[in-house]
């Protein structure tokens, strides 16, 4: 475990967990509590719901492919559940657990990816870039990093209307290298805005390791701009969601933003198209080894075998209608292709003049 | 009755919808000290919160702008070089302008882009004297050019009002035009329709921005030999092709006076669909740039890129000899 790493959080029954107690803890107080039953059901949710994706996307329902989350479900459950239902979320193109652990309407997010008008953005956000501001789910940009200074304009708007939100940008490791990211940081250190960046480090941007890409440190990138950044095991929910709740709490009293490094891992491709194309550019005993500390394992290790057992149930009865219902929805109409161009209802003129 | 420089009006116009609505505040560099006028008084009367000077950090502070739009507030960024535009062109086109559509419509962005100095000055240098208006039509952002202080009232107050990302082109070469007007005449003017500054019957002359006031003396200069209609879209997009149809319909020939680039610039859009939708008795022309070429550092060498009066005056005069395609 590298340096830096914050300590398993206190929790209520009063066991250590997460067996890392020999780092010393950087978390000053437990914050908050975490509920293991819950963060233990919306990991289980987001791993069946990606797996019950690529099914779909093996079936042709889900065309676009997807990126995976299976392997960083910690991140998404923990750090979503250290948030207030007013709070913000800005995802990235890797955002299908974020979604579901911000409050998304699974059946409708699963309608989404598969492109259908029942989705949570009509279809016009896909796989790639949903939204959702029912849940407070802004907004999942494509262009990797850009979300920094996007979070810190709605945090600026939030602080200037009195409104006490906080926004968590999620990122992942291939953003740390880009400007915008920077630039973003900076804003919202000069200015003290209530942000939350999460990097989720699954160790390659698409194909390229973080050691090939990042000179210096993740965290070095928050601390020069003087944002309180940790490197923070991944793996365990627990451990995620007691930093970010410190991370948040801060942030709600007008103390700025914070970096919390995420150490976690993707277990499928960058994209399920690597399921026909095999980039070979990680070795096996590199996944295994990753698989041994599972997330899901070591949040199921925290809940009773019965209420396991019972949620497991539960979760496959749902995704059976969440996925019912993202295949039997209706597909657009292709009249509809230029809806929504502009706010105002003006289209742009066909490719051919009639 | 008041003299209105262009330059005045761009800070009537923000200002009076400061003070309209509290949700629109301006953001950019220099702006508490107004390096360029826009902002003049507007530190004092509105206070840091609303108007927000940011450090040298483009690409942070038009997704910053984004960011606040989507949370509900209406910011006015104003950029003092054109290039910026170019350094913040996927921001603005591929973010701020895609999302409502990404969200379904859930969430539209409403952001003007200012650029109050669009075009060349002579002598400052090549990474300063680029006018890329049309590489914003082209990838179907609203954006608007006006050529007089009035156009540059009602055009940044519509943009302002916009539910969509707005970029606004106040060309260089028209800041210092004055017109005399009555404030209370200044009023909103809705983005795609066009102006017909001079009504004419032998040949339409599509004036862009500042090329508008050359064109209107290149007009007069023929006065004796052509009857000249000028006519200034306005806004490149949505553009007002029903208008430019109305004055084709009238004159039957077209040249088009652009200050883009000769390659996929406004001229070049304007000269296809003329061509295939409206009725021409004779082939148009445009005078335009060159193909992406700026000197930009040496008066003598760079006027000769740049579109002129000479220029129009013998494409107007080619266009009325021909006999026909």
């Amino acid at each position: 475990m590298p340096e830096g790493v914050v300590a398993p959080a206190k929790v209520a029954d009063g066991l250590e967990v997460a067996g890392i107690a020999a780092v010393p803890s950087t978390v000053s107080v437990p914050v908050a509590v975490a509920d293991s039953v819950e963060l233990y059901r919306t990991m289980r949710y987001i791993r069946r719901f990606e797996e019950r994706a690529i099914e779909l996307v093996r079936a042709g329902e889900i065309f676009s492919g997807i990126h995976p989350c299976i392997g960083q479900e910690a991140v998404a459950a923990g750090a979503c559940a250290a948030l207030d239902p007013g709070d913000i979320v800005l995802s990235s193109h890797r955002g299908h657990g974020h979604l579901l652990a911000k409050g998304t309407d699974p059946s409708r997010l699963m309608a989404e990816m598969a492109g259908k008008v029942t989705g949570i953005d009509k279809g016009r956000g896909g796989s790639f870039h949903p939204s959702d501001f029912t849940a407070g789910v802004y907004n999942s940009t494509g262009t990797v990093g850009h979300g920094a200074g996007i979070a810190a304009g709605i945090a600026w708007a939030a602080v200037k209307a009195g409104d006490p939100k906080v926004v968590l940008s999620f990122f992942g490791d291939g953003a740390v290298t880009q400007g915008a990211l920077l630039e973003g940081f900076n804003l919202a250190a000069l200015w003290q805005l209530p942000v939350v960046y999460i990097c989720e480090n699954n160790r390659y941007a698409t194909t390229l390791p973080v050691e090939a890409a990042v000179a210096g440190t993740i965290t070095g990138r928050g601390e020069a701009f003087g944002i309180p950044s940790s490197v923070v095991d991944g793996q365990d929910a627990e451990v995620v969601h007691a930093a970010v709740a410190e991370a948040v709490e801060r942030a709600r009293r007008g103390g700025g933003p914070s970096l919390l490094e995420m150490r976690t891992y993707r277990y499928h491709g960058h994209h399920t198209f690597e399921m026909l194309v095999r980039l070979r550019y990680r070795e096996q005993a590199e996944i295994d080894s990753w698989k041994e500390r599972d997330p899901l394992d070591i949040q199921a290790a925290r809940v009773a075998e019965v209420d396991r057992t019972r949620i497991d149930a539960e979760v496959e009865l749902d995704l059976d209608e969440v996925v019912r219902f993202a295949v039997d929805s209706p597909r657009p109409d292709p009249v509809d292709a230029t809806d929504h161009y502009h706010a105002d209802g003006f289209r742009p003129r066909p490719g051919v003049s009639l | 009755m008041p003299k209105l420089s262009y330059l005045k009006a761009l800070n009537r116009a923000l200002g009076d919808e400061m003070d309209r609505d509290e949700s629109v505040f301006v953001l950019g560099e220099d702006v508490n000290f107004a390096l360029t006028n826009i902002t003049a008084g507007f530190l004092k009367r509105y206070g840091p919160d609303r108007v927000v000077e940011v450090p040298l950090t483009e690409q942070g502070f038009t997704n910053f702008a984004t960011g606040a739009a989507m949370a509900g507030r209406r910011p006015v960024i104003e950029f003092q070089i054109p290039f910026l535009l170019l350094l913040v062109f996927e921001q603005i086109t591929n973010q701020a302008n895609k999302f409502l559509m990404m969200s379904g419509g859930q969430r539209s962005v409403p952001v003007t882009y200012l650029m109050p100095a669009a075009g060349w000055r002579a002598g400052w240098g090549a990474q300063h004297s680029d006018q890329p208006y049309s590489m914003f039509a082209h990838m179907g952002v609203k954006t608007v050019l006006p050529a007089t202080p009035t156009d540059a009232y009602g055009l940044l107050t519509t943009a302002i009002r916009d539910d969509d990302p707005v970029v606004f082109f106040g060309p260089l070469a028209s800041l210092g035009v004055r017109e005399i007007v009555e404030y209370a005449d200044l009023a909103p003017i809705p983005l795609g329709s066009g102006r017909v500054h001079r009504s004419g019957t032998d040949v339409t002359v599509v004036a862009l921005g500042h090329l508008v006031h050359e064109a209107l003396a290149v007009a007069e200069e023929l006065a004796d030999e052509a009857s000249i209609e000028v006519w200034d879209p306005r806004s490149v997009y949505p553009f007002d092709w029903a208008g430019l149809a109305e004055s084709v319909a009238r004159t039957g020939r077209l040249v088009v006076f652009d200050d883009s680039n000769r390659a996929c610039g406004m001229g070049a859009e304007i000269l296809a669909t003329a061509a295939e939708e409206m009725r021409l008795v004779a082939p148009p022309k445009r005078v335009t740039r060159p193909d992406g070429a700026i000197v930009g550092a040496v008066p003598e060498l760079d006027v000769v890129l740049q579109p002129t009066k000479a220029q129009l005056a013998e494409a107007v005069r080619t266009v009325l000899k021909s006999t026909g395609w």
